[in-house]
């Protein structure tokens, strides 16, 4: 079953065409990465999916992205609950200016979640599934800023993962951390795609081979290509994509 | 266990949004209508006083008659006193924190008790200029002291522009300029004053501004309640608009003859002001294009 | 050659970067000189004494003692501390009602006796008269000369510097006035501060802020001598007709002329405190399906909290210290306030009303730059509080 469709997707800030006519369809439960080159628009693309670049004022949209088949961009959507249902991970950690808890807590909080003991079960089974609860549990009330880099990257997933969204974005998660914390993430990430579908943005075409199960390679605003993950790095079909994965340009 | 979502707690968030942006919205366009509230207030009714006469006569018959000419001469008087103070003192101020002083605590106490200056009511500065200007090295009431005075409030605002406009200019330019066998007062001098000047000129601007509508500061080291000739010289004591209007207004004689004189009081001061806003700014566009058509 | 002018302007530019730090220093001494003359100032007028019978045996009496009885608001020495009778007050201008120009002769050369056999004659009598006419006289106590106390200044709840014979400097209602009417400035501009900091910063489109900044840096640019002309003009009348009031002239006039004042220094502090809000810090709270408004009171308000708060300390420093607009709309009745509708007087708006009539170096003169050390050190204080809650911004970024 299709997760996510995007038919004929054109998009634009302001005089600029950013994306070309880009078709694709993501299927459930599936790790999928889109790689290319700086400014190819694979990051615009990805926030497409959660309605991210709703706030840059100037940017048009036509064509339609349906996610469990229903179009996001209709008037009827309600914005809110589209993010709830699609998480999204950003290249740099963000976490909030709250302790450790209320960062995790903080999308049950705004999504109308009052349940104290539901918050706090949610709050332990999301850092358990980012692999952070044996490192915060003593210090929950601590603030986010005190922990790692690659810890408050983990804790952004946690936090991303505790209203269970169905759909998980990453924009170049690993990009800000040290190789260390970058495989810990890459390791959640295959884990997290049990209970989601993950769609990752990446620089490093390593990771993109390690974690995902399909691959779609952008370039100039268009997609050029997109399969299995093996068959893009072993055998391409376009020979811009060669050029890309064996560092001809990029 | 899931999360389950409410739909009515989504309208709602969605409404309370809605009711707190449009309250924003409100509260801001109020406060824009008391500007143009208090703007258009005196100048309606300050605009019809306006004439030739008006601003070109000393007043006459007790402050009832006449113009405002020797308050308005006074202002300018103190304005070009105290940017002959403020403006010299300020840039080198300004250079020596950003070119000289060793980063770190230095600058950083320079900069606090720059911010300090800035934070000092005015009436404490008309405290100390009346005890330091006036009576310790005996200036008497005289342009000279309220310029001072006013100098020093001044001080502040030319020091931070000039170490802002200073601050964003590329080392480069710094290297570039040494590396050609310039001294550093050289490269200071012929490379980063002329790159930095619209800034600062904006800022020198922006002070003259504040110190034209400034009362406190010089109701105990210059102004006059009355003086039907302009000064003489440095030494003398001047009218000047703000203190002009403050008496006509607070302790007149004759109220209903005073209120017109009052309005046109208030109304040249106010467009004394906003020429120095506007003038302020067109020094800065002026000087951007120049820039960039370079 | 070259060298010796990049040492020259070295030297030059040195001593001006130290110029503020050099001017602070002479406020501060300036100031102090003067506000500390004042309490080595007797607590009667400079060359007079206070006379009493030498059966009386108060020897010590406190300014606000003195100038209750010379008001007649103490009547019997009991209430001082002496013995159970009434007192009599006795000016060097009552001379006139006891005796003829004659008996006083022609240059008042026999003043100093009659002045003595006055005192001698009445038991209760308290008098106020120059020292040269009674020296030398017998049977006459004198009140101990005592110095302007630090206690009676700082705790005093009168300030009546005019008064003869013993001129009271109690701060206390001015000090009053000024919290008092900085309070309500700020609680009528903390709502307007805000909502409008929030709405340029995060809510309004590039098109209003456009408008909106111009119109409150114009807000600021105004004079303040202008405001209080409007408020004198607009406000003042209002709200006498409002509420009813004897006189419009209150300390709400000038709450509503500080709350504009001090309104441009809130929202635009607080703007770019909260325009340094990353914007992926809003993004990841939009992503978990936050509305806008819960964004931002639940994660930019936070984040930028001590700039917001540096921005109010800052609006409060200005409505504390401003003058001339408070000056004119608050009617300047020194005393404590006890409602926003009454008269009052703040600190600055003293020292510019009364530093003209005070003869330089007296003890008023000395009161005035009291009042100005200390409103120098509200100010200092509030500084050091921006730079310690700034300060402390920066470490936790």
């Amino acid at each position: 079953m299709n997760k996510i469709e995007a038919k004929n997707v054109d998009f634009y800030y302001g005089d600029f065409h950013a994306l070309k006519g880009i078709n694709i369809t993501i299927p459930n439960n599936e790790v999928v990465a889109f790689i290319g080159p700086s400014g190819c628009g694979k990051s615009t693309f990805l926030r497409l999916f959660n309605r991210m670049n709703d706030l840059i004022p100037g940017t048009r949209l036509t064509g339609e992205i349906l996610i469990d088949g229903r179009d996001i961009y209709a008037p009827s959507v309600n914005v809110d609950i589209l993010r709830k249902n699609v998480g999204m991970v950003f290249q740099r950690p963000n976490p909030f200016p709250k302790s450790i808890f209320e960062n995790v807590a903080y999308g049950l909080r705004v999504n109308g979640i009052k349940d104290k003991d539901f918050i706090a079960e949610r709050v332990e089974t999301a850092l358990k599934g980012a692999a952070l609860w044996n490192e915060v549990k003593d210090k929950l009330k601590a603030s986010a800023y005190d922990l790692s880099g690659g810890q408050q990257q983990r804790l952004c997933i946690a936090r991303a993962m505790a209203v269970e969204p169905s759909v998980l974005l990453m924009d170049e998660p690993a990009s800000a951390l040290d190789p260390i914390s970058t495989a810990k993430i890459e390791e959640l990430i295959c884990e997290l795609s049990e209970q989601t579908t993950v769609v990752i943005v990446t620089h490093s075409m390593q990771q993109a081979a390690r974690v995902s199960n399909k691959t779609a390679f952008f370039y100039m605003g268009e997609m050029v290509e997109y399969g299995e993950t093996k068959k893009i790095f072993t055998s391409p079909d376009k020979e811009a994509t060669q050029n890309y994965i064996t560092g001809r340009f990029g | 266990m899931a999360v389950e979502i409410d739909a009515k707690y989504m309208n709602r968030k969605r409404g309370m949004q809605k009711a707190v942006f449009v309250c924003f919205r409100l509260l801001s366009y109020f406060i824009a209508l008391v500007l143009f509230y208090i703007l258009g207030f005196i100048i309606v009714k300050g605009i019809s006083v306006i004439n030739w006469d008006f601003l070109t006569q000393a007043p006459a018959d007790g402050m009832t008659k006449g113009g405002i000419w020797p308050a308005i001469v006074g202002t300018f008087c103190l304005m070009i006193g105290s940017a002959v103070f403020s403006f010299p003192v300020g840039v080198m101020s300004g250079i020596y924190m950003n070119e000289y002083a060793p980063k770190g605590r230095l600058v950083n106490f320079i900069r606090t008790m720059t911010n300090n200056l800035a934070g000092i009511p005015s009436i404490v500065f008309g405290l100390f200029g009346m005890a330091f200007f006036v009576n310790y090295l005996d200036f008497g009431d005289s342009i000279l002291a309220g310029s001072l005075t006013l100098g020093l409030l001044a001080l502040p605002i030319v020091i931070r522009t000039t170490e802002e406009a200073f601050k964003d200019i590329p080392n480069s330019y710094r290297e570039g300029s040494l590396a050609l066998g310039a001294t550093k007062i050289q490269t200071i001098w012929r490379v980063l004053l002329p790159m930095a000047m619209p800034r600062v000129i904006t800022g020198l601007i922006l002070s003259l501004g504040r110190v034209s509508g400034e009362t406190a500061p010089i109701l105990f080291t210059c102004a006059a309640y009355f003086l039907p000739k302009l000064p003489g010289s440095i030494f003398d004591q001047c009218m000047a608009l703000p203190y002009h209007l403050y008496v006509i207004a607070t302790s007149g004689t004759d109220i209903e003859a005073q209120t017109p004189i009052a309005y046109g009081t208030a109304f040249v001061l106010i467009v004394i002001v906003l020429m120095m806003n506007l003038l302020a700014n067109g020094v800065r566009k002026y000087f951007e294009n120049k820039l960039k058509s370079k | 050659m070259k060298k010796l002018i990049d040492r020259i302007a070295r030297y030059i530019l040195t001593v001006s970067g130290f110029t503020t730090s050099a001017v602070i220093l002479l406020i501060i001494g300036f100031l102090f000189k003067e506000a500390v003359g004042l309490f080595d100032n007797p607590i009667v007028d400079d060359g007079y004494v206070l006379a009493l019978n030498e059966r009386n045996e108060v020897e010590e009496l406190t300014a606000q003692q003195i100038k209750n009885i010379f008001d007649e608001e103490i009547t019997n020495w009991q209430e001082v501390g002496g013995d159970d009778m009434p007192i009599t007050v006795f000016r060097l201008e009552d001379l006139d009602k006891y005796y003829t120009e004659e008996e006083l002769g022609s240059e008042y050369e026999y003043a100093g006796d009659k002045i003595a056999e006055q005192i001698c004659g009445n038991p209760g009598i308290i008098a106020f008269v120059p020292e040269v006419l009674i020296e030398g006289q017998d049977g006459i106590n004198f009140i101990e000369d005592k110095d302007i106390s630090v206690k009676e200044v700082l705790l005093g709840d009168e300030w009546f510097p005019t008064a003869t014979p013993s001129p009271i400097f109690g701060i206390l209602p001015l000090i009053g006035g000024t919290l008092w009417v900085s309070f309500f400035a700020i609680l009528i501009a903390l709502p307007f501060g805000l909502a409008i900091s929030i709405y340029l910063a995060e809510v309004a489109d590039e098109r209003t802020r456009k408008f909106l900044k111009p119109v409150i840096e114009l807000l600021n640019g105004i004079p303040s001598v202008v405001y209080g002309f409007f408020g004198l003009a607009v406000i003042v009348p209002f709200l006498q007709q409002t509420f009813n009031l004897p006189v419009g002239e209150s300390g709400l006039a000038g709450s509503l002329v500080l709350a504009i004042m001090a309104l441009p220094t809130i929202i635009t502090v607080g703007e770019d405190a909260m325009r340094s809000c990353p914007r992926n810090m809003r993004e990841a709270s939009l992503a978990l399906g936050a509305t806008r408004w819960q964004t931002i009171y639940k994660v930019v308000i936070p984040f930028s909290i001590s700039g917001i708060t540096s921005g109010i300390v800052l609006g409060i420093g200005r409505a504390i210290g401003e003058t001339m607009a408070v000056l004119m709309v608050t009617g300047n009745a020194a005393v404590i306030p006890t409602s926003i509708l009454e008269p009052l007087r703040t600190i600055p708006a003293t020292i510019a009303a009364e530093l003209g009539e005070a003869p330089a170096g007296g003890a008023h003169y000395q009161s005035l730059f009291l009042l100005g050390v200390i409103l120098f050190f509200i100010t200092l204080l509030i500084n050091s509080c921006v730079e310690i809650v700034s300060s402390r911004n920066k470490l936790k970024k």
